[in-house]
Formats: C-alpha cells, structure tokens, sequence
C-alpha cells in the first residue's frame, strides 16, 4: 500500500459497509489529514506556505540559540530551484541537537511539543518545522537536509530525511558523519517545497523585520532569491530573561488534559500528584480538594473514573488556590522594544512600556506596548500595528486581532492623534505590542489572531494608554515648540513694516529701527526657548524614551 | 481734547516707541482702557468719564503685536494726512492699511471695523479727535430750520434745501453759525420720521429744527446738537421708539457712550430730553394694537441697560422698561400713523411740548 494514498481503493473486497467505513477511518492519512487542514498549519497557499517554512525554522533556531545563552545568529536564504520551487535554508549558532533526535524533532509531527511542559516558546506557534518538512515532501518529493553539531570538537551530524505519513516516523533516507567547517555548534535545515516568493506585506522580508524589531539581540541575514543580502544587524548585546518552566496551575487546567496528566503521572496518589503535578499545590491544598470532591487522597490517580476526575475539576474551582508564580514570563522588555524599533524603524520619538504580569484563568501573562512617531512615517496614512505573541510576530488576521482591537478601541484623541470612530488612528505611527503568556489564546489554530478575552483586552488597553500619554507629551512639547516658532516667523514678518511706519512718522532711518529690533527679538526668542526647555523639564517623563536622529539634531540646533 | 498740533502728537508717540527700540525694550504703548469696567459715571456731572484704568500693548507678545502694528499704521496714515492737508474716510483708511504682510498669509487688517478700532485707540494714545486726525466718518442724518451755516466760506441756509435737508458731516467744529432762528431743537433716530414732519413743515409751524440720524447717532450730530444748545441755548428733545435701543440712544446723547467715553465732554449734553412714545402715550392714544412682540435679545438688553449706573437709579425709565417686559412689547414712532399720517405733527408732538410731558 503506498504511503500516501488512501487505502480504501486498492482494498476491493467484498465487505460490509460498516467494514468499510472502518478501515477507511483508520487509515486516513497523515498526508490527508495534512493537505486537509493545511489552512490551519499556514500552508494554504504557496505564498504563505514559504513564509510558514521559514518562520518555524527560524523561531525553532532562535528559541535554540537563547536556551544555550548565546546572541542568535540567524541565516535564512531562500533560492528558487525551478519556477514555483523554493529551497529554504535556515541556519543557527544554536546548541546543535544530538544524533538520535534530530530525526523525531523534524521528520515527525507533534513531537516533544510541548505537551507537558508549560514554557514561554517561540515554537508554540504553528504546528513546528515537521509539519514545514512534510508540506516540502508532498509537494516536490524532495528529503529535507538537516546538518547539526554539538561541539568544536565533534563531528556533525548529517541527515536526510522523509516523513512516513502513515505512521508518522522518520524515514533516515541518508546519514553520515560530517565535518562542519569553520563552526563550533549549530544547526542547518534545509527544505525544498512549492511556493511563491513575494515582497512586501505579509512576506519573509516583513517578517524577518519584525523579528528584528522584537529580537534586537539577534543578528539575521536574509538572502533573497534575487541574490540581494539584507541584514538585520544586532542592537543588543543582553540576551532576554530566560523563561521558566512552570507546572500548569489548577485554575488553568482543562478537564481533557487533566485526564491526560492522571493518567500520565507518575505519582502514587491522588494527593501526590495535586502537589507534585501543578504548581501552588501544598498539601493542605491538595487535601481540601480531596475532601470536597469526597476522594480520598491516597487513591491511585489511574484508577480514578471520568466521574472522579469531572468531580476534582469542578472542585478546583472551589479551592482557593494561590496565583501562579509569573517569573515564568520573559517579556521583551522596554529597552529591547526600544532598541528593536529605534533600529528597524526611522523615526523621531519612541517609548516603551512593560506591565507587571497578570495572571488570567490560572495563567500568566504579561503585556508590553512601543511606539514610534514622527520621521519617516507617513503622517496621513492609519498608524501601522504590529503584534507579537511570545515575541514572534503576528502577520495574518490583523483585525479580529484583540491586540489590533485594543488600540483601536483606545481614544487617541486624548493623545493629539486623530481617529475616526471605530477605526485606528492616523498618524505617522508604528505601535507594537506584545502579550507574552505560558498559554496565549489564539482565535483559531492558526495561532494568527490573539482571542478577544476581556481581561486580556484590559491589560492591553492599559499598557497601550500608557504609550500614549507618553507620546502625549512629546506631541504637545512638540506643538508648543512649533508654535514658539511660528511667532518668531511671524515677528520675523512684522519687524520690517514696524520699522517702516515708524522711520516715516519719526524721520529716523528704517535700517537702524529694524536693526534694533531684531536684536530685541533675539533676546525675546532666548526667554521663550527657555520657556520651552521649562515646560520640557516639567512635563516629559523621560524614562523609556528615546529620540530620533532628526529629533537630536533638531534640539541641538 | 489736547490742543497741541496732532502732528506732533503723533511725532511724539513714534520717539517714544524708537526710543524704547534704541534702548533694547519690547516697545509698548498704553491707554486707557474703553471697556465698560473703566466707565465712570460722575452723578454730578451726569455723564459718562473714562476711569483710570490702562491697557499697554507691546510689540513682542504674540496677542498683542497685530494690534500694536495696526495702531502705528494709522498713526503713520494719519500722519500723512495731516502732512498732505487732505482727509480721507474710515474707509479710505481701511483700504490704506488694508494689505498682505510680506511673506505671510496675514492681511494687517481684514475689516473695516479693525482699522476703525486702531483710529479710536488712536484718537486715546495722542488725545485728538480723528477728525483732528484727519480721518471722517461718512456723513449721516440730516437737519432742517431757519439756520443760516458757514461751512468752508459756502453760506447755507437750512430752510431752502428741497426734501433732503442738509447733510451733517462728521466734523462740525469748523462750522459758523450765522443766523440762528428756531425755539428748540427735535432729534429723531429715524429718517421717515423726519420726512415726514418736513413735508408737513413741522419747524416752519412751530418754529424748531428737526435732525435725524439713521440709528446711531454720529459724533457730528451729537457735536452740532451740543453746540447748538451751548451756543444757542436751545433745548434739545429726542424722539425715539419705545424700547431699549430707543432708550439707549436717548442715555448716549444725554451722558456719552462707553466707546466714547474719552470725548463725553464734547458731545453730551445733559438736559436734553426725551419725548417719544412712553407707555402712557400708548394708552392715551390706544395704540395697543399697534405694538410689536419683544425678542429674547431685547429682553437681555433691557437687563443689562437697566443694570449701568445711569440707569439704575432713574425710576422713570426704569418703569418704562417694567411696562416694556409687562406687556412684553416695543412701539415704533411711526405707530403714531395709526391714527392718521399727520397725526403726529398736528397733534402728538405738540401736545407733549405744550404739556411738557417728557422724561429725563
């Protein structure tokens, strides 16, 4: 029977019809289960399929080379091969991964994904770079390359790999033991698939940017097919706080995965695996949950039934349980956000705001908002939002986005922007945010929108209000020192007709008149700027901002 | 009014701004204030006298700087004037004044009234009269009687001029008279009124002058009604409508106005009277058919005249505006034609005299 192909036509025997549909639901599939729900994977057309390939690549390589503690290095090219065909290859100074797993990491799906531990990951988007190998394979047949080293002194591994799509394993179709010249460790993957290359909105170039913006601390360089290099240099030499593994907290759980982990555990009792399994758990904890759900806590967590495990869910709810710690968290931070943007984007005045985490129905999170205003950006045009969940960006689905929706629903005219009911404001803007969470809610499985939950929306609004009080201030500083200058214009303007009425009702040459009077100006403009700077002084909280080269040019000046 | 030269008035005001220029001062200039808060009413005088208060305007401050630039530009125009010997209207003043500033999108003045209100702050700052200035008001209202004038070596004589009456110009001080003959003098604030009473040749019959203006009174007419009761001794009678702008333009012949509060001494005059219509006229005569439903607005204008301290205590007229908001109406003059087109020269207007039935 061929890998690919449903079994049910080349099985034509007599049979019942309850045989039938039998055989045929068992047999459905990887590839069919894959080409089915391809739109949730982010492989429904060829455009987005490239641009999925190399996003789990490369949010795989950086979560790699953070987990090791060094600043990333990023290369991402991508060749076309043959019209419609890519070649993507994505390599990172990462730990490198050893010998027997690189198979199962690429060539089969859902593996180690996080199931049962709870990390703040870039790789949660998505359903990771196998599902980015097998769409290679069912569209051009080609094995993925992957090669990796651990060490300085070690060779590297070299493989080529298939997905067996009815088992889901790997299928080693080339190994060998390789020298990696000229690199101490990391890892190269390589992936031939159909696609269409395209720039700008919603393209690799795009995303790589944005990526830069929330990681200033990694290097990229981008080769296009053309040939032409970009590179997104570092801006950054502090790696983020490393996320902590956290044991899920019972107020998040759902009852399916509590069911999961009971049945997992590896404790002995019901009252030991409360404890050991979840976090803020102690022992009196766990006891007053056995009590109320009427259990008793030294029963054997596989032997409960559905009805005991449906009846230690709804009792959590009843416990009150301390908050989940929410060190957990590595937000990107105000002074990464500003140097990401103020790299990324030209602009005359950023700010930056992180909130203190939350926690939200058992679980943490923690939102954070960058602006940048004024330069090169266009002034009449909607303000552009860019959104990150776990630092990776958010390119599809803009508007049933909560993070788009926050800012929108925010009153931007209190900030000197302007807005239109019910649509972003328009500015020469660029606001970034970011909701950093063990769990983000997504609108869908495509993990491209953030779910419109209201506690959520509220930090967001929050942290985005706090953004705009700041431009708030720089706006109306910047308003005041324009209109400072528009009355030495128009001083400017008067002094010669002054001079005129009064050189002829006084017979007093008007040079000399004009002469003296711009000298009173000068002196005059002196008191106003010093008026400015004051109101500078007192208004412009100057934690988190910082300026443009235009803006730094300007006051010096 | 100072009786310097005006020239060097205003020579004297541009060496005090160089002089602040030369010595590195924001040139100001001040004067006293013309806003209701600096009117002073001097009860025994009985007329209106500016207070005390200044206002400076300085070149450098943003609020200020069209104004000051708008003041030294009709000073500069008026200076001109009087250099050349010619003058020139408020309007001629408007559209010498009136231009882009260099470089800008700024016109020095937009509307006449701008550059009217520079000649009167003007006229405060040097204490000369505009016409002393050289700048005149369009000549307004128009005067009928047995008066023979002088006016630029012509000879007028103001009982032989037709229908229209002589026209009052905006400067009477260079006026002779040569011949006056006339009892009193009736002042009314409207024209068909007055034409009316010359076509049933009211003052040839009783011996009078009749003067209109159209609404407003003009500084002319109040200066030529001054000097006539002055130099003539002649009482002065003001027939006007029954409601508060009546009212008003009655107080303003009588004690001065607020704008003009500066030069009440040149143009008021204190015992004059008023005998239009009262509201006892309109029962007496039963023109209660005849009246006109107040406006919200003369409603508020009641209140605030009612309120100026040459209002507040004159019970007189105080009552009138009482029956004014009780009856909750205004009558015109011309309401008087309600009982026939002469009704008021043969009868309403020489009653009242005869009776002496005028309020102060």
């Amino acid at each position: 029977m061929a890998q690919t192909t449903l079994s049910g036509d080349s099985q034509k025997k007599e049979k019942t019809t309850a045989d039938f549909l039998a055989e045929k639901q068992q047999s459905i599939s990887i590839s069919e289960f894959f080409t089915k729900n391809r739109h949730l994977l982010g492989f429904d057309n060829p455009r987005k399929a490239l641009l999925t390939a190399v996003k789990e690549a490369v949010d795989n390589s950086i979560d790699a080379v953070e987990e090791m503690k060094v600043l990333p290095e990023i290369k991402v090219f991508v060749e076309e091969t043959t019209p419609d065909r890519f070649k993507v290859t994505v390599e990172d100074n990462g730990p490198g991964i050893v010998k027997a797993q690189i198979p199962n990491i690429f060539a089969k799906l859902l593996y180690g994904s996080k199931f049962h531990r709870l990390k703040q990951s870039r790789g949660q988007q998505g359903i990771g770079i196998s599902a980015a190998v097998l769409y290679g394979q069912l569209t051009t047949g080609k094995s993925t390359k992957i090669i990796s080293k651990i060490g300085p002194n070690q060779k590297a591994h070299y493989y080529e790999l298939h997905l067996n799509t009815k088992n889901n394993e790997p299928e080693i179709i080339k190994y060998e033991e390789r020298d990696w010249e000229g690199k101490d460790h990391g890892t190269k993957v390589q992936i031939e698939l159909e696609g269409k290359y395209q720039e700008g909105r919603l393209s690799i170039e795009e995303f790589l940017q944005l990526t830069a913006i929330s990681n200033p601390h990694a290097q990229i360089i981008f080769k296009r097919p053309s040939g032409d290099v970009t590179e997104y240099p570092r801006a950054s030499e502090e790696l983020p706080k490393e996320p902590k593994e956290i044991k899920p907290h019972p107020y998040g759980i759902e009852l399916g995965i509590l069911m999961k982990m009971l049945s997992d555990t590896k404790s002995h009792t019901l009252s030991a695996f409360l404890q050991d399994d979840f976090s803020r758990v102690s022992s009196a904890v766990a006891k007053e949950i056995c009590e109320k759900a009427n259990l008793n806590a030294n029963s054997k967590p596989k032997n409960l039934n559905r009805d005991d495990v449906e009846k230690i869910f709804q009792t959590i709810k009843l416990v009150k349980i301390m908050s989940p710690q929410t060190d957990c968290l590595s937000p990107i931070g105000e002074d990464r956000m500003l140097k990401g943007l103020k790299k990324e984007i030209n602009a005359e005045f950023y700010t930056a705001v992180t909130r203190p985490p939350f926690v939200y129905r058992g679980n943490p999170f923690q939102v954070e908002c960058a602006l940048a205003f004024g330069g090169d950006l266009p002034k009449e045009e909607l303000i552009r939002v860019i959104r990150y969940a776990n630092k990776v960006p958010l390119q599809h689905q803009s508007g049933a986005c909560a993070l788009t929706k926050s800012v929108m629903q925010t009153a931007w005219k209190n900030y000197g922007i302007s807005q239109s009911k019910g649509a972003l404001p328009v500015g020469p803007i660029v606001i970034m945010v970011h909701i950093a969470s063990v769990w983000v809610p997504f609108t869908s499985e495509s993990k491209e929108a953030v779910a419109s939950y209201e506690d959520i929306m509220k930090e967001v609004k929050l942290v985005v209000q706090e953004v705009g009080r700041k431009l708030a201030l720089y706006v109306r500083k910047n308003i005041k020192a324009k209109e400072q200058q528009d009355r030495v214009n128009l001083f400017e303007k008067y002094i010669p007709e002054l001079a005129t009425s009064l050189s002829e009702i006084t017979g007093n040459k008007k040079e000399k008149i004009q002469e003296e009077l711009e000298k009173i100006l000068k002196k005059e403009l002196k008191e106003m700027l010093e008026e400015v700077n004051k109101h500078k002084d007192v208004e412009m909280d100057e934690t988190n901002v910082v300026y443009g080269e235009k803006q730094e040019g300007l006051e010096n000046g | 009014m100072v009786k310097e030269d005006p020239k060097k008035t205003i020579k004297v005001l541009g060496d005090k701004i160089v002089d602040q220029i030369n010595k590195g001062k924001n040139p100001e200039i001040s004067f006293p204030l013309r806003n209701l808060s600096n009117i002073v009413y001097d009860k025994k005088a009985r007329i209106l006298k500016l207070g005390d208060k200044y206002g400076s305007r300085s070149f450098f401050n943003v609020a200020h700087t069209k104004k000051f630039l708008q003041t030294i530009e009709v000073a500069k125009v008026s200076n001109d004037l009087l250099k050349e010997e010619k003058h020139a209207s408020l309007r001629d003043v408007f559209y010498q004044v009136k231009r882009t500033i260099p470089g800008t999108k700024v016109n020095l003045v937009d509307e006449q009234t701008e550059s009217d209100k520079a000649i009167e702050d003007l006229e405060l700052i040097t204490g000369h009269s505009r016409e002393q200035l050289n700048i005149t008001a369009n000549k307004n209202g128009a005067v009928a009687g047995r008066v023979i004038i002088e006016d630029k070596g012509d000879e007028i004589d103001w009982s032989k001029l037709g229908s229209g009456g002589w026209s009052i110009p905006s400067a009477v001080e260079n006026i002779k008279f040569k011949k006056v003959n006339a009892k009193y003098v009736l002042y009314m604030e409207k024209a068909a009124v007055w034409e009316r009473l010359h076509e049933d040749k009211f003052w040839e019959k009783h011996n009078c002058l009749i003067m209109s203006s159209q609404g407003q009174t003009t500084r002319g007419i109040r200066r030529l009604l001054q000097r006539l009761y002055e130099e003539y001794n002649l009482p002065i009678y003001v027939l006007a409508d029954w409601d508060i702008y009546g009212a008003y333009i009655y107080s303003v012949i009588k004690y001065g106005s607020i704008n003009l509060a500066y030069a009440s001494e040149k143009l008021t005059i204190p015992s004059v009277r008023y005998l239009g219509i009262t509201y006892q006229d309109i029962e007496k005569y039963g023109l209660q058919k005849h009246l006109i439903r107040m406006k919200d607005t003369d409603k508020d204008r009641i209140k605030q005249v009612s309120a100026y301290e040459w209002f507040k205590d004159n019970k007189a007229w105080l009552k009138q505006f009482e029956m004014m908001k009780k009856m909750d109406s205004k009558a015109e003059i011309q309401a008087l034609s309600a009982r026939g087109i002469s009704f008021i020269s043969d009868e309403y207007l020489p009653t009242k005299i005869k009776e002496q039935d005028f309020i102060d």
